[in-house]
């Protein structure tokens, strides 16, 4: 009944509904060679375009890279640069003159009785150029250059898309230095409690017994633990004297040490399942030594569903960096992530007066969005089998 | 228990050097120096020259009586500084659940029931931008707009007349008040996941051959709906306790620091620090054992609410 | 039967006039029921038969408006004359109006395929059936839970008053099926809609199930629409027949019309692969069976040890094999047939290795002449048997992996074992699909792009790439409709005639196992009850376990109800007793 019922609405999907044996297979030519042909990636990879969100959201995440990889190429300026004349100016708008850019120019004045800074927007224009010079930096850390996408034509101007910070800083060159910290960290950090998730879930969930028993309780015990105080306790323990760099491979350890339960978990799950599939035992019988058991059949079908678990993982760790920063047990400055921005903003009175200095949240949770709903998308796609 | 104890032990034993180092530079920071015989004598007075498991049998047994131990930093017993502020927690952590449910429970079972609406998208899209906004920032962002727009101050828990003042009607009414906003916070991203989860469960209950038995019975839509799929799907909500309650206490602290909330979060912070270690050891052990307990309580609630699990092996 | 031939006009209850019903809209709709018509008459059965996907479920939903979405009535009308008789037309309700619901559960009720998740897992079978009496009769509940009590009785259910308060996972599959129609009856009504209800059951209690249905529609006047895909079913109990295929009704009929002068190819065909399933191959084509062992299964074992469970309560250890011996003599096919939880499937698999067992030796005779203990033998050992020992599954969609190509999937075991490779292991996978009857160009593909008989082909071309000498064949046949199910079982004896092959098939079909087999090895409990030669076992056997489960095999002659007069084994109660889990 129920599967009949099934099968009825089934048949409006391709690769479903096989009729008997004598009625010719369906032929549903809308892929390259026809569905037939299609591997699981080009399965999933057409499933996955139908997902529109998760395919948009694909693209986002990768422009998000981009920007991370080429951070010096798309800033403006140096991010250290300061100007104790432009402090908290409000961000300037970009306007068009015909399609030629410009913005307008902000007139610092004084409040004669607090001497706060308010900015005035004057009719005096800065006009935008592509591939201007500016300071000097190393493109992809080898080719020596000094040519970024866009800046003032007038070399002696700045401008500031998103405002400037308490120093005068530019807060857009900020932000894009900021996605390279946390979107690498949260790379690092996933394919840290990858590694551990697969190594930890693959061994309790195809050896089982015992083994799986103390691995199963030592994830049961940290996922029932409140994550952020451990966090905490953990990053409190890094000296506070220590470089930047070690700061920042300490940090993603500890963010990847607690995340990597969820993965081992997907992996013990899916390894369990596919040790009982029929294909998995006939395999076996096929004369498969174990090895090729695993690596030639069992991963191949858990790959996908991994890659998506992964790809969901990012997030939470971005959000981990960007906690831990905030509270300053993470990454200190001058090391610039979206964490560390945002701890600028954690005063309501900053934040009353110069509520830009919100982008990097808005950064992130763009990021985190991003990532989800493409994680999100993957994770639909990754069976193209199920329907 | 034992392996949350000793998790926690290590956990702030950790950091190198103890909290007489620290002190030692608290104190050079503001102009005077210890000496070297000052610190030993420092360290003999709180035990911390002994070994390790020696430290730790004594902090356990310590509590086994009741004794947390001494803030070295606030110079006073830790139970005596810790007790209100759990307390407080604890009422923090278990209304911003209640607020998830009360969220959750009608918003997942409309999703589910019209799936693909206007309304399903809707409330899909907003739950995604709740998992994908971090507490500490949404903390800030409804501070501002507090703040800018309504003119209000939303840290702490009390207003400042009732900040030292016994407990009375008035005093509880005030703390209500101000727990709406962390409530919010702390509630919003548990509640997107668990939105999820539920509307997840209940688009595979709906379909299932019992439901359209009953429908074929002549139940109304709504009873039936009430009483088989939201009721079965049901079970792994209240299961969720298990992993809600651990984001909501991590929730719990981050909110509480931004929002300087007198409940454990900025004491622990603090505490961290400065190495005051019973004082942030206690304050972890309890928050810790606060989530292992809850896990385990939501694991006996499923027992008695699902027939499966009771009466099956 | 108190319903005579007296089919006047007055005498319809339903009648169903060009119903259309589809899922989604617009071009791409699938037409799931296309222009129907057909009529029901007071206390007779009629019987809608079909394969999967032929519409006959939706067709059974439709008339209580319980398609599930997207499934629309878009056409047509249901004219029911049970409360009116002028006649309601129950398209044209509104599935959410009061009026559709007071006739749901009250005037024509339902029971469905899987009685495990048609009732709610959370509730007490009480309080389901009681659901239905509170909704459409005025009673108090204590009233409505004696009914309750008095309906588990009425269908056969012992010590009701303590089974109404038991969930339905303590009850065994016979058992819910029993509360379901319970259930069913609750308010009385004047059609009972029956949607495959014996198909997930054993064949003996299929037949307890059947009787039963039958006997309470006699006795409540009820008019039955029972649908199925069993032809044996049909001939037991149908007073008359609609026989639809793709959303179409081909042929109706009385039993008589259909079974014996069926007019369509479709039906005949559906016919005649049952009535072919009542012969036996073997013995047309002249077996070659040799007096060498090939095989001896001696005292084997499977004991699944005791399991502590929630609480502390403790599972007894389960025999699922209890001293099994046997012997497969080459050029043999050997049929092991039981009911679930005999044991079968078990043995299947113990003596392939796919599990362990706890006791006991499987001794095969290798081509070099060699001794090989199955259940001994190591990792080395057991490589080179499996050369010689395969399998073939018993779900086509499962046991291919849907990551590999065809020609992956045929070639792995001859990629393994070393002995072919690049060009040459492309002829002989070439070569394999070509002998079970699969075009060259199905290697590249994809086993999605597959119907359920042509995976089964891959899955059998897979196992002779190694030119084994025995295969097991664990209800290789039982995923198939029943037109594909003698193809298959053909394509395999050809197999033999030609490989020089030998079988081990294990199924609970009765007729799939005389048609194929030469010996028969029946179980029950994890024991071999009766053995010996296929014709005798299925037709005259000594056990009365054998005896009970032969008869219970619905026959395919109307004018013959083999059910009625089936032999009973009393120790087989396990239908009578509450199961513990």
């Amino acid at each position: 009944m129920s599967a009949e019922n099934k099968q009825a609405t089934a048949a409006a999907t391709p690769a479903a509904a096989p009729a008997d044996a004598a009625s010719p297979t369906v032929n549903m030519a809308n892929l390259r060679g026809g569905i037939e042909y299609a591997s699981q990636w080009q399965l999933m990879w057409a499933r996955f375009k139908k997902h529109r969100v998760a395919f948009w959201s694909m693209w986002l995440v990768v422009i998000l890279y981009v920007v991370a990889v080429f951070a010096e190429f798309l800033s403006p300026f140096n991010p250290e640069d300061p100007s104790s004349m432009t402090t908290y100016q409000p961000p300037q708008m970009v306007r068009f003159e015909g399609i030629k850019p410009y913005v307008k120019k902000f007139e610092l004045t004084r409040d004669p009785d607090t001497l706060r800074a308010i900015y005035a927007e004057t009719e005096e224009r800065t006009y935008l150029n592509f591939f201007t010079e500016g300071f000097e930096y190393k493109m992809l850390g080898l080719i020596p250059t000094n040519i970024h996408l866009f800046g003032p034509a007038d070399k002696s101007h700045k401008i500031y898309l998103l405002g400037s910070d308490s120093l005068g800083r530019d807060m857009l060159s900020r932000v894009i230095y900021g996605a390279r910290f946390t979107l690498s960290m949260g790379l690092i950090g996933v394919v840290l409690s990858t590694f551990l998730g697969i190594i930890l879930g693959g061994i309790s969930g195809y050896y089982g017994g015992k083994i799986d028993w103390s691995i199963q309780r030592v994830v049961e015990f940290i996922l029932s633990l409140p994550t952020i105080p451990i966090w905490l306790a953990l990053a409190s323990a890094m000296p506070r004297n220590w470089p930047p760099h070690l700061v920042y491979i300490s940090v993603t350890v500890i963010i990847s040490l607690i995340g990597w339960t969820h993965l081992a978990r997907v992996v013990r799950g899916k390894f369990l399942a596919m040790r009982g599939e029929v294909f998995v035992i006939a395999a076996k019988l096929d004369g498969c030594s174990e090895g090729r058991v695993i690596f030639r059949h069992m991963l191949p079908s858990m790959a996908s569903h991994v890659i998506a678990a992964v790809t969901l993982a990012i997030p939470s760790m971005i959000l981990a960096e960007t906690t831990l920063s905030f509270l300053g047990l993470g990454l200190q400055p001058p090391a610039i992530s979206w964490g560390v921005l945002l701890k600028d903003a954690q005063k309501i009175s900053v934040i009353s007066n110069a509520p830009w200095l919100f982008m990097p949240g808005v950064a992130t949770v763009l990021a985190v969005l991003a990532m989800n709903f493409f994680g999100d998308g993957l994770r639909d796609a990754a069976d193209p089998y199920s329907h | 228990m034992f392996m949350v104890s000793l998790t926690v032990f290590i956990l702030i034993q950790l950091p190198p050097g103890d909290f007489v180092d620290s002190y030692a530079a608290m104190v050079a920071s503001s102009g005077e120096t210890l000496s070297a015989e000052q610190m030993v004598e420092l360290r003999n007075r709180f035990g911390l020259n002994d070994p390790l498991l020696v430290q730790y049998f004594h902090w356990i047994a310590g509590i086994l009586k009741g004794d947390f131990g001494y803030s070295f930093e606030w110079q006073s017993p830790v139970s005596e500084l810790v007790g209100e502020r759990i307390g407080l927690t604890l009422v923090l952590s278990i209304s911003a659940m209640l607020f998830t449910w009360v969220l959750s429970l009608p918003i997942g079972i409309y999703s589910a029931v019209r799936r693909y609406s206007f309304g399903d998208y809707f409330f899909t899209f907003v739950g995604f931008i709740g998992l994908a906004v971090p507490n500490f920032l949404l903390a800030l962002v409804l501070m501002f707009l507090a703040s800018k727009y309504f003119h209000l101050d939303v840290t702490g828990l009390f207003s400042s007349e009732y900040e030292n003042a016994p407990w009375s009607w008035g005093r509880v009414y005030d703390l209500a008040k101000h727990l709406i906003i962390p409530m919010i916070i702390m509630g919003a991203s548990s509640a997107a996941g668990l939105i999820r989860i539920l509307r997840a469960n209940l688009i595979d209950q709906l379909y299932m051959p019992y439901v359209v038995t009953a429908r074929s019975k002549g139940l109304t839509e709504t009873k039936l709906l009430i009483k088989y799929p939201v009721r079965i799907a049901l079970n792994p909500f209240v299961s969720s306790i298990g992993w809600i309650l651990p984001s909501l206490v991590s929730g719990a602290v981050i909110t509480s620091i931004v929002l300087n909330l007198q409940t454990v979060g900025p004491m622990l912070y603090q505490s961290l620090m400065s190495q005051d270690i019973y004082l942030s050891g206690t304050i972890l052990l309890v928050v810790c054992l606060l989530t292992v307990v809850g896990t385990l309580l939501s694991d006996i609630l499923l027992v008695i609410l699902d027939p499966r699990i009771r009466l099956e092996q | 039967m108190n319903t005579e031939n007296k089919a006047s006009s007055g005498d319809v209850i339903l009648d169903v006039r060009n119903l259309r019903t589809y899922f989604g809209t617009g071009e791409k709709a699938v037409k799931a029921v296309d222009d129907i018509s057909f009529k029901m008459m007071r206390g007779k059965t009629l019987c809608i038969v079909g394969e999967s996907g032929s519409g006959k479920s939706v067709t059974a939903r439709s008339i209580l408006q319980i398609v599930d979405p997207p499934g629309k009535i878009q056409g047509g009308e249901i004219w029911y004359y049970g409360k009116d008789p002028k006649g309601q037309n129950l398209a044209a309700i509104h599935e959410r109006s009061a009026e559709i619901r007071s006739i749901r559960g009250h005037e024509i009720s339902m029971i469905f395929q899987e009685p495990m998740t048609s009732l709610s897992p959370i509730h007490t079978i009480g309080n389901q059936i009681c659901e239905t009496i509170l909704l459409h009769q005025n009673v108090d509940e204590a009233e409505a839970r004696a009914r309750a009590i008095e309906l588990l009785r009425r269908v056969e259910i012992p010590n009701p008053q303590v089974a109404i308060d038991k969930y339905t996972f303590e009850y065994s599959g016979g058992m819910r099926q029993r509360a379901m129609i319970a259930m069913s009856l609750a308010c009385n009504p004047k059609i009972l809609i029956a949607d495959e209800p014996t198909t997930a059951l054993d064949v003996t209690t299929q037949a307890e199930i059947l009787s039963l249905i039958k006997e309470l529609q006699t006795s409540y006047g009820m008019a039955v629409l029972f649908i199925t895909h069993d032809m044996g079913v049909v001939a037991e109990i149908a007073d008359e027949i609609g026989v639809m295929q793709n959303g179409k009704m081909l042929e109706f009929g009385s039993a008589e019309q259909i079974f014996y002068e069926a007019q369509n190819p479709y039906t005949l065909q559906l016919i005649d692969s049952v009535r072919k399933l009542e012969t036996s191959a073997r013995a047309a084509r002249g077996s070659r069976v040799t007096d060498k062992k090939l095989m001896e299964i001696r005292n084997v074992s499977k004991i699944y040890p005791a399991r502590s469970g929630f609480m502390g309560r403790k599972n007894p250890p389960f025999k699922a094999l209890d001293n099994v011996s046997l012997d497969v003599f080459e050029g043999e096919n050997l049929g092991i047939v039981g009911e679930s939880g005999s044991g079968k499937t078990t043995l299947g698999n113990c003596v392939i290795r796919v599990l362990s067992c706890s006791g006991g030796e499987v001794l095969f005779r290798m081509a070099d002449g060699r001794i090989a203990d199955l259940a001994k033998a190591g990792t080395h050992e057991l490589r080179q048997v499996h050369r010689e020992i395969r399998m073939v599954f018993q779900d086509p969609f499962a046991s291919l992996n849907p990551r590999m190509t065809i020609g992956q999937i045929v070639g792995e075991p001859l990629l393994v074992a070393g002995t072919h490779t690049g060009e040459a292991l492309r002829k002989r996978v070439e070569e394999l699909l070509a002998m079970v009857g699969m075009p060259a160009g199905a290697m590249e593909r994809y086993p999605h792009a597959f119907s359920g008989g042509q995976r089964q082909r891959i899955g059998i071309a897979r196992a002779l790439a190694l030119n084994p000498r025995l295969i097991i064949a664990d209800e290789a046949t039982s995923a198939l409709d029943v037109t594909l199910r003698s193809q298959v079982l053909d394509l395999l004896l050809d197999l033999q005639d030609t490989l020089n092959l030998s079988f081990i098939l294990v199924s609970h079909d009765i007729g799939v196992i005389r048609y194929f087999c030469d010996r028969v090895a029946v179980m029950y409990k994890g024991q071999v009850v009766e053995h010996g030669p296929a014709e005798k076992i299925c037709s005259n056997p000594d056990h009365p376990y054998t005896k009970a489960l032969i008869s219970a095999v619905p026959g395919t002659h109307p004018r013959d109800k083999r059910i009625v007069n089936r032999h009973r084994y009393d120790a087989a109660a396990e239908g009578i007793q509450l199961s513990g889990s």
